[in-house]
């Protein structure tokens, strides 16, 4: 433990006036596992009684050398690494890589592609947000939620299953447009799913929204201003939750998301109950997108016209994509062979981590639990 | 914005674009003061991403890249340096506080210090690793054996 103390001197702390080996000072280790972090995740806390001092996230456990391993396959080939990143939005990790190298071939997928990854994407927010939102309140004890979003996600992986074949790590998406077209009754489908589901945002609304102990456990729990939220690069419904009215579907369009019109929902005060209110609402608006995506859905070819040998030419491209967790970028580097120079992954999860230990200044054990749930943190992000 | 800038620091930047992205080659040393005016003056007060790249061939054997974001602008820039093996660059934490998990995770990966950072040490890989994976001359399948042994008590990591 007398590592972790050094190198928890960096941390501004308002020290007691008593000496520094008090025992009122406790450092306690929520060890890599644990229920309620979401995957590998240790964070040594420093405790004075029940309230936090200061924490350091110490993170790696799940760290698999993604970056590396792209540049030792051909682009095609490092597609379905790519989903195992954040494995609970696979599609969103596809879309952005696909797009990437899209944009450094110089092509575009045809309008019925992109129309039916704006389908996918957003199912996909929807499934993300339902399982953060299951787990969520389940760390914070509500356990009812996590048994209504669950069934509810099983029909949205059905949907992925009839599609590509898989529920979790899709590689849906081809780079170029999609390599399968979409099956028959895919639109009666995702329009039932739709009409199935819509009642099931007030029903988690209901379980939750107005309830005095969600709200006594989550309101000022984890604030975090707006100009901290920029300083510190999250982004994302934290971001958003801020104040910040700021979506990459908006300020960047990608996909042909211009040709839909949907809100950004915004809240005031930055705590864990208006990034709840905040991440309900982009439910609602997801579920705008993916009815009017359908009702559009153009004819055509679902693949662009892409050689099979993929030697982009030698160039570097950022591109990013707003994922259910915030904006995840891609920088990779082309020397024009068939195997990338260099492929970064810009993870919200790892960003939006750093601001924990800001947002549990001064609050309660307890509130950590919160508050690592509010952020939405995937450690398979995180890590890479 | 480019042009002001060629028009201060003359032949220390190199402005391009690719795709329709603008990019900038700054020099090593115009790094601290560039990066301060992009966040102060030009309004790129969102760090995106730091990384690197290893180009083992060059002379100056590694790329820096900043990625910024202006919410007002709602611009996106590159800014990037090249430096020598072993050099280290100066920190953007005063500027930018999301650049500390970034930082550290540009040196776990490559090895490449930043000075006056508040906490230089490994974040991904355990500390005490050996070696720093995302350079080009570490094996895809290369691990810190000695450390595997010590501390998990196997052979090795295959």
């Amino acid at each position: 433990m007398t590592d972790s103390n050094s190198s928890l001197s960096h941390l501004d702390l308002e020290t007691p006036e008593k000496p520094f080996l008090d025992a009122n000072e406790l450092v306690i280790n929520m060890g890599p596992q644990h229920p309620a972090t979401h995957g590998v995740l240790r964070v040594i806390l420093r405790l004075d009684g029940e309230k936090v001092l200061g924490l350091e996230c110490v993170i790696g456990y799940l760290h698999r050398g993604v970056e590396k391993i792209g540049e030792h396959r051909t682009y095609t080939m490092f597609n379905p690494y790519v989903d195992r990143m954040d494995y609970v939005a696979a599609v969103s990790n596809g879309l952005g890589y696909c797009e990437t190298v899209e944009k450094l071939l110089h092509v575009e997928a045809p309008p019925r592609a992109q129309y039916v990854r704006v389908i996918l994407a957003e199912l996909n927010r929807l499934a993300s947000h339902q399982l953060w939102l299951g787990t969520h309140a389940l760390d914070i004890g509500a356990i009812t939620p996590l048994f209504y979003t669950f069934r509810d996600r099983e029909e949205i992986l059905k949907i992925y299953e009839k599609y590509c074949g898989a529920r979790l790590t899709t590689h849906a998406f081809r780079i170029g447009g999609l390599q399968y077209e979409t099956y028959n009754g895919f639109e009666r489908e995702v329009k039932n799913f739709l009409s199935f589901f819509r009642p099931k945002i007030d029903e988690y609304e209901e379980l939750l929204t107005t309830n005095r102990i969600w709200v006594e456990r989550t309101k000022n729990v984890g604030i975090i201003s707006a100009k901290d939220c920029i300083a510190l690069g999250v982004t994302g419904p934290v971001l958003r939750a801020s104040g910040v009215k700021w979506d990459l579907r908006k300020a960047q369009p990608y996909a042909n998301y211009k040709n839909f019109d949907f809100d950004i929902p915004t809240c005031q005060n930055g705590d864990t109950y208006d990034r709840y209110l905040v991440r309900m609402a982009e439910m609602r608006q997801s579920v705008r997108i993916i009815e009017q995506a359908v009702e559009g859905l153009p004819e055509g070819p679902v693949m662009a016209k892409v050689p099979k040998v993929m030697k982009p030419p030698a160039g570097e491209i950022y591109h990013s994509i707003e994922a259910p967790k915030g904006e995840l970028g891609y920088f990779i580097v082309s020397d024009g062979s068939t195997q990338p120079y260099r492929v970064r992954v810009r993870p919200p999860s790892f960003v939006n981590l750093q601001a924990l230990d800001l947002m549990c200044r001064g609050q309660l054990v307890a509130d950590v639990i919160a508050v690592i749930g509010t952020l939405d943190i995937v450690l398979g992000e995180v890590d890479r | 914005m480019i042009a002001k800038f060629k028009s201060t620091y003359g032949s220390g930047i190199e402005p391009l674009t690719y795709a329709g992205q603008n990019y900038m080659v700054v020099d090593r040393s115009l790094i601290p003061e560039i990066l301060q005016a992009m966040r102060n003056e030009e309004q790129f007060d969102y760090c995106v991403d730091i990384t690197a790249v290893h180009y083992p061939k060059r002379e100056k054997q590694f790329d820096v890249v900043w990625v910024l974001y202006s919410f007002s602008r709602n611009e996106r820039i590159r800014v990037k340096a090249q430096i020598f093996d072993g050099e280290s660059i100066l920190s953007s934490v005063p500027i930018w506080a999301a650049a500390n998990w970034l930082e550290r995770e540009v040196f776990d990966m490559f090895g490449i210090k930043f000075d006056e950072h508040p906490d230089m040490k490994r974040i991904l890989l355990p500390e005490g690793w050996k070696g720093h994976p995302l350079r080009k001359d570490y094996g895809i399948l290369q691990q810190d054996n000695e450390w595997v042994q010590i501390n998990l008590g196997i052979e090795s990591g295959q």
